[in-house]
């Protein structure tokens, strides 16, 4: 259940470099709640594919500017 | 503290202190006979009838409470409140199935309805502690559903 993710994201980085935006309008053009978006940038949530795509349109970026998976020794390519 | 969070907490405190009650009053009235031949019937639903009155209650004022400091997110639920309601029922809905199988090997072995009753309240509470228990820890320590 609490196994850590390997899924980290910039949508902090990204809403301050997008006007400084707050959690609760993200969640509010999202569609989710406030706590969901905070639990989603602590990484304490991974979003599904359809919710990260949601976020990033916000954005207007591509998904993995907002979302990336980053890779471990022995990790299959 | 999310609304689902907060709900589950009066679950988990309700269920636990009306199981407590029901146990000081069964427990209370063996002191004067067998535990087996304590009436047990009437404890057994006056505290169900008010954990869910108590249940129903607290969750309204929860509701009027939260209306009033966040209008926006009031009752609001998403795809992750969804996803760990789903975690924490399946969890809970084991103590049920071996509560239920329990209550049937009691049944078969003809042991009497005061222990086939009360492990069967037991697993229901089991049920919705475990379960309300296991949201609010993914409420609060993370919950990923890739």
């Amino acid at each position: 259940m609490v196994r850590p993710t390997k899924v980290t994201n910039a949508i902090r980085t990204l809403r301050f470099t997008h006007g400084e935006m707050t959690q609760a309008d993200l969640a509010e053009r999202v569609g989710v709640t406030r706590q969901t978006i905070i639990a989603i940038e602590q990484g304490r949530y991974s979003p599904s594919l359809e919710m990260a795509f949601q976020i990033a349109r916000v954005f207007n970026v591509p998904l993995d500017a907002v979302f990336q998976y980053t890779e471990e020794e022995g990790d299959i390519p | 503290m999310s609304f689902g969070e907060r709900n589950n907490w009066i679950y988990v405190a309700v269920c636990l202190i009306s199981y407590g009650i029901y146990l000081a009053i069964i427990l209370g009235s063996a002191q004067e006979v067998p535990l087996a031949e304590v009436p047990y019937v009437a404890p057994m639903l006056w505290t169900i009838g008010i954990a869910i009155a108590a249940m129903i209650a607290l969750s309204i004022l929860l509701s009027i409470a939260a209306g009033i400091s966040a209008p926006k997110e009031c009752g609001k639920q998403d795809q992750r409140d969804r996803e760990i309601h789903r975690f924490g029922e399946y969890l809970g809905l084991w103590f049920v199935v071996f509560g239920g199988a329990a209550a049937l090997g009691m049944s078969m072995a003809e042991m009497d309805h005061f222990w086939i009753s009360n492990e069967l309240y037991l697993a229901f509470v089991l049920s919705s502690v475990v379960g309300s228990a296991a949201k609010i820890v993914a409420y609060r320590r993370g919950f990923q559903s890739w």
